[in-house]
């Protein structure tokens, strides 16, 4: 896939100028990429490299830490369903498996028709409702194999299409901060006095 | 308030007390340190070793590896702290030798062994690892591990010249930490987590760095191997001295390390005023030039037209004859000696000593390509002086090019905010993201920046905030070296108390000319010598129609030449003109003494047998003599540098026992008192559709010691002409198209590439590159160059 395009170079250069150094951007342009394309691409991470003074291998070092980011392309839909305690012991391994038949892809695969990947995530912290899944991280809860088939059949009808954005999609509207509410970018060493809350009194 | 100023009076005749000084205990012991010291450092120097991977004393620490555990009472009983991240404070209670403290040392080797491969027997680093010693010396023999190792693709190369083995790596951050924080080239990073973090490039992105040879010396494992010394020899069989790197002249400190009588390796050695232990990667690897095939081995003598072996004794006796029939011909003046900057002190001393008997001033160890040796009059400061200074003036070169080690100090200088660096340049550097002001240029035009930028108030300001070191050399050789000189003139009208710092570029250039070798300007010489005034011309490993600027010049000098002898390692297109080509003995295969570029003189050691028969410069010099029946008075190296030191009023405060003492080098003494500023030139119009020409070297180029290191040879750009983006937009031809390059005097087909450090109006080509011509678009008697650019 591509470079970021003209509409998120403009966006990127709003959001680098809330920070006081470019490179603190790094990750909500990481963000807006996956956005762009639904994974992080290489020619993605030159181009953020070049808009924050980065070199290419530290965009990748730091996008690559994060389990969120996708360096490959993945489904329009990532449904990972957790395999800790709780849920494994709730089932989750024949949920997978069955979800692995229905599907026909193995952990970590894509459709044929490429709407869903399946992944197998560490505990999603809904213990109480397990097994559980999460759709492009919108959760499901205690997933039996029938409604496991009933959710491919929705998403596959495009029934949920108002509820789950395609994968990558951080948010559906773009919270605008208005001039007069921003605290404005001021780096470390610049600050002088402490924040308008401190009265010098209490300890930090 | 009485007892304080009785204290005072009564400690009037004690030192001043040093506000920075502490007093630590380390296992029982007193040990004094300052404020802001790691423990670690102090360990080190009270001689209580702690164990350590990540540690390195030129680098921030970053406690990575936990290896340097240590014990520090605290208010609630020891803590265990690592020593490489905590600071010293005064009375600090240390304890490196306690059960606790030895068991935590075993507990983390065991986990940087769980996944580490154990394939010493097979790893270039064994015998000589960080890992397997202290493996030895703090680990627990033995691991609980029992299940499958990790397992990556090894080796991948990460760079043309470094592998990187991943099974190895335990993840110490050096090599990050190094490419990031002192090379300034992040182009290796952790990437991923957890169980999956590795080092790696970016992807189709390698580690082209200059300077990635030292993140295979600062490797404590097996991780990463360099291409010239991997599976070479192993560290218990290789011979180590210390010597000189003379491949710039910034003299870094090295081992050069040989086996079975084969330079294999050379490793930086950290020495304090120069290297801080870096190397660049063409110092580090270009001791396969020495090995080359291509190296000469038996004298050479031209019978029509074609090179014959001969013995020495003919071919000296020979070269005598060439020079004695110049001199009953055409007087001392119509003989000529060019070179002297590659070799050592003494090299130079002795040719310029025969020089002189044989009453000749023709001679030069610069090839038009650096300043005249008045820069060497200014107050002189060292690299440190520069490095510390509170504004750092450049005039002239691309630091990272051409004196890449200096460089790193100069980045160092601006990073760690000691230094603001005021550049000013035709042409953008790699120091020009670290400086605080860049004022470009167009090439003449110099004096004026630097009168119009170093008088803006903020500037004016920051010159007064303490000392100032103007950095100067030859950053243009399409333009006079005058226009340089004038600016320094004009630097130090405005800042009286800078000092200077010469930074000419070839090996020993400062030991050559103040060993006598700069009688003459290289230019005059071969305007003489195309005016058919030179008889016989000796070129002590000197190539002028390689390195001389202007190559019609050079050309027409060495065709009317009708004697030449040339003495080199390699036959080079000047050498394969000469009648006579003696074969000279090459870098770690002599001993002798080399300058710096701040004229510290410090010790070259012979480490391997010389190539062939080939003889050290200073010897041929003596035999030349001895067979033209001039005694010189010298029988081995040790007598030239005791005559060097008593006849040349640089060098006579040093001694050879001096040298020896100071494994840094010592200092030469400054002489001489400033020049008389002469006018600027005035520089002529440059007419509308014609570039000014910059021409500055690369650090890979066409060079013998590159084109001769199979590892590095391949690294040189090629030979292009780079115009300012918008420019080349204005000329319509593609980036990478070739276009006709129109000179003053003929025209040269080249690609053309875009370039945004490339100022407008200017055209760069890099210096000496394969394949390049460039030297025929320069026209050394001409202020400036100016060349027009066709599509074709």
């Amino acid at each position: 896939m591509a470079r970021l395009t003209e509409e998120n170079v403009r966006l990127a250069r709003e959001i680098i100028a809330r920070y006081p150094r470019a490179r603190s951007a790094t990750i909500p342009l990481l963000h807006l990429a996956q956005q762009q394309d639904g994974y992080v691409s290489n020619d993605a991470m030159v181009h953020i490299g070049e808009l924050v003074g980065a070199t290419s291998a530290e965009v990748f070092g730091t996008a690559s830490f994060y389990e969120m980011f996708k360096f490959e392309p993945v489904g329009k839909y990532l449904v990972n369903i957790c395999g800790t305690m709780s849920c494994a012991l709730m089932g989750a391994d024949e949920l997978i498996h069955h979800a692995e038949h229905a599907l026909d892809v193995k952990l970590g695969g894509t459709t044929d028709d490429g709407l869903i990947t399946l992944e197998r995530a560490e505990c999603q912290a809904a213990c109480t409702e397990a097994p559980c899944l999460q759709v492009n991280y919108r959760y499901r809860f205690r997933v039996t194999n029938e409604s496991f088939d009933r959710l491919v059949d929705d998403l596959r009808a495009g029934r949920l299409d108002a509820e789950i954005p395609p994968h990558g999609t951080v948010a559906r509207v773009r919270q605008r901060v208005s001039a007069d509410r921003i605290v404005g970018a001021v780096a470390p060493e610049d600050v002088t006095d402490g924040p308008t809350w401190f009265d010098g009194k209490a300890a930090l | 308030m009485t007892s304080t100023e009785t204290n005072v009076t009564s400690d009037e005749n004690q030192p001043p007390v040093d506000p920075n000084a502490v007093t630590i205990s380390i296992n029982g012991r007193q040990v004094a340190a300052r404020k802001g010291e790691l423990i670690i450092a102090a360990a080190d120097r009270s001689g209580d070793y702690i164990p350590r991977f990540c540690y390195h004393p030129r680098m921030s620490p970053v406690g990575m590896c936990r290896q340097c555990l240590v014990e520090v009472e605290g208010p609630r009983g020891p803590m265990m702290v690592v020593s490489c991240m905590t600071p010293v404070a005064d009375g600090q209670i240390v304890r490196t030798d306690t059960p606790q403290v030895k068991r935590a040392h075993e507990g983390i080797l065991e986990l940087l062994l769980a996944n580490h491969p154990l394939d010493c027997p097979v790893c270039d680093k064994g015998g000589e690892c960080p890992l397997q010693d202290q493996a030895f010396s703090h680990g627990p023999g033995e691991s609980r591990f029992v299940e499958e190792k990790r397992h990556y693709e090894k080796p991948i190369p990460i760079s043309d010249i470094v592998l990187l083995d991943r099974e190895r790596c335990i993840l110490c951050d050096r090599c990050t930490r190094f490419a990031d924080e002192v090379a300034g080239d992040a182009l290796i990073h952790f990437t991923s987590r957890g169980n999956n973090t590795q080092v790696l490039t970016f992807p189709d992105e390698p580690f082209s760095s200059y300077f990635s040879g030292n993140t295979v010396q600062i490797c404590p494992v097996g991780a990463l191997t360099a291409k010239p010394y991997r599976f070479k020899a192993r560290p218990w069989d290789l011979e180590k001295v210390e010597s000189t790197c003379t491949t710039c002249s910034v003299g870094c400190r090295i081992t050069v390390e040989s086996s079975r009588d084969q330079l294999l390796r050379y490793q930086g050695v950290d020495s304090d005023p120069v290297n801080w232990s870096w190397l660049c990667d063409k110092g580090r690897f270009n001791f396969e030039a020495v090995a080359s095939d291509a190296r000469l081995e038996q004298p050479l003598i031209k019978r029509d037209g074609q090179f014959v072996e001969a013995d020495w004794s003919t071919a000296l006796r020979a070269a005598a004859a060439l020079v004695s029939s110049a001199l009953r011909d055409g007087g001392a003046g119509s003989v000529a000696i060019l070179g002297g900057a590659r070799g050592t002190n003494e090299d130079a001393y002795a040719w310029s000593r025969l020089a002189r008997a044989l009453g000749t001033s023709n001679v030069d160890a610069q090839l038009g390509d650096g300043l005249p040796s008045t820069v060497f009059a200014y107050p002189q400061a060292t690299i440190d002086e520069a490095a510390n200074a509170s504004t750092v003036i450049l005039l002239g070169p691309d630091l990272k090019e051409e004196l890449p080690v200096l460089h790193l100090r100069l980045r160092d200088a601006s990073e760690k905010r000691r230094s603001k660096i005021v550049e000013f340049g035709a042409k953008e550097s790699g120091l020009t993201r670290y400086a605080w002001k860049h004022t470009g240029h167009e090439p003449g035009q110099q004096v004026a920046a630097v009168r119009s930028t170093l008088t803006e108030t903020s500037v004016v300001s920051q010159l007064g905030k303490g000392s100032v070191v103007v950095v100067v050399g030859r950053g243009n050789l399409a333009e006079s070296p005058e226009f340089t000189m004038s600016a320094l003139a004009a630097v130090m009208e405005l800042v009286p108390n800078a000092k200077v710092l010469p930074v000419l570029r070839r090996g020993n250039v400062r030991g050559a000319l103040s060993a006598g070798m700069g009688s003459g300007s290289a230019a005059e010489i071969l305007e003489r010598a195309a005016a058919g005034k030179i008889n016989c011309l000796v070129l002590v490993g000197a190539d002028p129609l390689a390195d001389f600027p202007d190559a019609d010049l050079a050309r027409r000098a060495l065709t009317a030449v009708p004697n030449i002898v040339s003495l080199d390692t390699f036959m080079t297109t000047s050498s394969s003109q000469a009648q006579i080509v003696l074969p000279a003995a090459a870098f770690g295969e002599k001993d002798g003494t080399t300058t710096n570029l701040e004229g510290r003189v410090s010790q070259l050691s012979r480490k391997v047998t010389t190539r062939g028969t080939s003889r050290p410069d200073w010897m041929v010099a003596v035999e030349l003599a001895d067979l033209l029946d001039i005694d010189l008075g010298v029988g081995s190296v040790h007598d030239v540098f005791d005559q060097m030191v008593t006849t040349q009023s640089a060098f006579r405060p040093i001694d050879r026992s001096a040298i020896k003492a100071s494994p840094d080098g010592v200092l030469l003494a400054h002489v001489g008192s400033a020049p008389i500023a002469s006018p600027v030139p005035e520089v002529p119009e440059r007419a509308g559709f014609s570039y000014r020409l910059v021409v500055s070297r690369k650090l890979y180029d066409a060079g013998q010691n590159v084109a001769n290191s199979p590892s590095l040879a391949s690294l040189a750009p090629g030979s292009a002409i780079y115009l300012h983006p918008l420019d080349l937009d204005r000329l319509g031809a593609p980036a990478g198209s070739n276009v006709k390059a129109i000179g003053a005097r003929t025209s040269v087909v080249m690609r053309v590439e875009a370039d945004a450090s490339v100022h407008r109006g200017t055209a760069w080509v890099p210096w000496n590159q394969p394949g390049g011509k460039v030297g025929e678009l320069i026209d050394a008697s001409a202020l400036v160059n100016d060349v027009r650019l066709e599509n074709i």
